[in-house]
């Protein structure tokens, strides 16, 4: 109803209502005058310190004279806060694969691209194996790289990814035994999604660490990278399957009473009819539930892994840069910050376009 | 053959149970097996054993003499502790920045908008670490210590706060927490009167809270105690007396709490866009301002609303307490999956307890939820 009003305003009356709305009463006159305060003390200093009085180039602390913010640091350590200990040779295959993930990702979302659907398709199952094979190696022409040597912001979306792939068909599975007419598989599937979900992530990490390899059969040697990526897995398919159970929830009734009038079988149904209608529904709360994902990949460091927030903690300690963690951890906010607030637009815009009808 | 379709569920369950039964024993067979590779049993006999380390921060008395039992229960009321702190802390701070998103004030608006998206979009631990790491390390020594108050000092060991101090010299101290014990629930008493309940029933609250005084009274004078403040003071390198709130409980509040807040500002957001359009039409009809409207017809509603979600977000907090481990605050994560992990190896014991008591947590919240649901229902609301 607004936005039909809008246009018709002119620009002058629209210059009188927002300075009413900031100005109106003594109340919100105060509240402007404060936060126009805030802005003038905060922004100049901000600006001095990140950007004017900072330093870039340079080889160590030294270089860094102005009282301003030392990047210098941040560049020296670029290699460790992007790839770990990855080989620096070896670096191009992985700017490949996140190019390869950056593309598709974004073919997959624009609503003009003919080739979406394929895209997607891609993303889901060309895409991994390619990205294994690329970020491994150990065929010819690529030499291996052991999963030991991978770290920094790499670490953090490799992991994210495994974890989603793995966690959305689990969980997929446990939405559709959550709400399985046997009673059995019911209880089953709810006590499976509230263990992980009553566990906090800190202990499930040690779990995979310290447990894991007591499960496994004798002789079969779990590393660390591995024993995470399973504890992700799980952990997250519980909560993968609380956003596709909505998803399913949302599937009209008569889909299912069509399915079966057409004489297709239960798993038909579900793989032809319901799932990809479920599936497509559940994309806003399986992308939020991936943007948390990511964001808590970076409690790997307290197991022992190096992503980003690792190596900044690495660095900080190093008696070279002591003191400088405030231009780290501020870094690393904000590649965190730009990811997270990408992809949370995303699933807004995919949100909007699912059900066109609903105010925002 | 024709199997009926109970029959068939029958055989299907059947099915079922036996495939986890079968994952369950080659688990447990995998397990012993490799125990006994290792040496290990499992068994909970550490847990009476000395525990031979100290930790800095306790509740309650602890030595290097007591057992891994007693060090579990420190690191327990530490979590309750700063978990409380980290509720209060950050429903005030989200229930605040909630109203700024809905001020009429774009300069308020948009400004606590962004701060919430971008307390959202980062991790909690790089907060929480922020927090410990670049805020409170950088504090002065204890000589140069900061202070806001008197007898109020903040420095790099933490801040250091007056305290009373209670002595009864006749060993009658649980009289005087009595006492305090009856005052509090006075107090939440006349709240609800205040607040809850709609029609006061004069006899009942004379009653009720004529008795509760009294306790509080005679129990506070049998007890015979003696109140003293007992002041932080500068000796050597270090404070004495008072109360010292280390560094590692603060960044893990402080943390804690401004990132629950960014998701409960948000929550109440939602809420309180959810009331009806025609409430805040009836108010304004009424002739109630902006805040008038927002304090006495949509928040009261909205918390109908919000409840369930807030209550889970509580649930985080408490969960991510265990980011302790992270800056060596010691709570239960830290003690027992930390150092008791450490000394005895019993990795799958700590952990069975660290995991039951969070899936306890979880099953008296979820009563708690299912009681309340039911309360609301039936009141015909939401």
């Amino acid at each position: 109803m607004q936005q039909a009003i809008a246009p018709s305003r002119s620009l002058t009356s629209m210059m009188k209502s927002s300075l009413k709305a900031t100005f109106g009463t003594p109340l919100n006159a105060a509240i402007s005058i404060v936060m126009l305060a805030f802005f003038a003390t905060v922004l100049p200093a901000l600006y001095r310190w990140g950007i004017a009085a900072a330093s870039l180039s340079g080889a160590d602390r030294k270089a860094c004279i102005d009282g301003g913010a030392c990047w210098v640091f941040l560049r020296i350590r670029w290699h460790d806060l992007m790839y770990g200990s990855y080989p620096p040779t070896e670096v191009w295959r992985v700017n490949l694969v996140a190019v390869m993930l950056v593309v598709l990702i974004v073919g997959a979302f624009l609503k003009a691209n003919p080739w979406r659907r394929q895209l997607v398709i891609l993303l889901c199952f060309a895409f991994p194996v390619a990205a294994s094979v690329l970020l491994l190696g150990g065929v010819p022409g690529l030499p291996y790289v052991a999963t030991r040597f991978w770290g920094g912001l790499m670490l953090n979306v490799v992991l994210a990814f495994i974890a989603v792939a793995g966690a959305v068909p689990l969980g997929l599975v446990l939405a559709e035994a959550r709400r399985a007419k046997d009673r059995t598989v019911r209880s089953l599937a709810i006590g499976f999604i509230e263990l992980w979900r009553a566990a906090p992530l800190v202990t499930v990490l040690f779990m995979g660490i310290f447990i894991l390899p007591f499960v496994m059969p004798r002789g079969f040697e779990l590393n660390k990278f591995v024993s995470v990526a399973v504890v992700l897995v799980l952990f997250n398919s519980a909560y993968m399957a609380e956003a596709i159970r909505g998803g399913l929830q949302a599937v009209p009734r008569g889909q299912f009473q069509a399915a079966e009038a057409l004489g297709l079988g239960f798993w038909q149904a579900r793989w032809l009819v319901i799932w990809p209608q479920a599936l497509r529904m559940s994309v806003p709360s399986i992308v939020n539930t991936a943007i948390d994902l990511f964001k808590d990949t970076s409690l790997v460091i307290i197991v022992g892994l190096f992503d980003m927030l690792g190596a900044v903690q690495q660095a900080v300690r190093d008696p070279q840069w002591l003191g400088l963690s405030a231009e780290g951890y501020i870094f690393v906010a904000s590649i965190f910050l730009v990811i997270c607030s990408l992809l949370s637009a995303m699933s807004k815009t995919i949100e909007r376009e699912l059900d066109p009808g609903r105010r925002e | 053959m024709q199997l009926s379709g109970r029959r068939i569920g029958q055989i299907r369950q059947i099915l079922g149970l036996t495939l986890v039964a079968v994952a369950a024993v080659l688990i447990a067979i995998n397990v012993s097996g490799n125990l006994q590779l290792k040496g290990l049993s499992l068994s909970f006999d550490f847990l009476g054993r000395p525990a031979s380390f100290d930790i800095p921060f306790k509740l309650i008395d602890f030595n290097s003499r007591d057992t891994y039992a007693r060090a579990a229960l420190v690191g327990l009321l530490n979590t309750v502790l700063v978990a409380v702190l980290a509720i209060i802390t950050a429903t005030i701070v989200g229930v605040s920045f909630g109203t700024f998103l809905l001020s009429p004030n774009p300069l308020l608006r948009r400004t606590s908008m962004m701060f919430v998206e971008m307390i959202k979009n980062t991790p909690q631990l790089l907060q929480v670490l922020f927090w410990y790491v670049v805020i409170l390390r950088q504090l002065p020594s204890a000589r140069e210590s900061y202070q806001p108050l008197a007898n109020v000092y903040l420095n790099v060991r933490g801040l250091f706060l007056p305290a009373l101090q209670m002595a009864a010299p006749n060993g009658r101290l649980w009289l005087a927490w009595a006492a305090i014990g009856a005052l509090v629930a006075l107090l939440l008493y006349g709240m609800r009167q205040l607040f809850v309940v709609k029609r006061v029933e004069r006899n009942k609250l004379i009653a009720v809270a004529g008795g509760l005084a009294a306790v509080a009274v005679i129990s506070w004078w049998i007890s015979a105690v003696e109140v003293s403040l007992s002041r932080p003071e500068l000796r050597g390198f270090n404070f004495r007396g008072g109360v010292q709130i280390v560094p590692e409980l603060i960044a893990l509040w402080v943390g804690l709490a401004i990132y629950a807040s960014s998701f409960i500002a948000d929550l109440v957001r939602g809420a309180v866009l959810a009331v009806p359009k025609g409430q805040e039409e009836a108010a304004s009809a009424l002739g109630l301002k902006h805040g008038q409207t927002l304090r006495l017809v949509k928040l009261p509603q909205a918390l109908q609303i919000v409840v369930p979600p807030l209550v889970s977000q509580y649930l985080n907090i408490t969960k991510s307490s265990t980011l302790g481990i992270a800056i060596a605050y010691p709570e239960i994560m830290t003690v027992l999956g930390g150092t008791t992990l450490n000394q005895t190896g019993q990795a799958i014991e700590t952990m069975l307890i660290i995991m039951g008591v969070f899936i306890l947590l979880n099953l008296i919240v979820s009563a708690l939820m299912n009681r309340y649901n039911r309360h609301v229902a039936l009141q015909g609301h939401a």
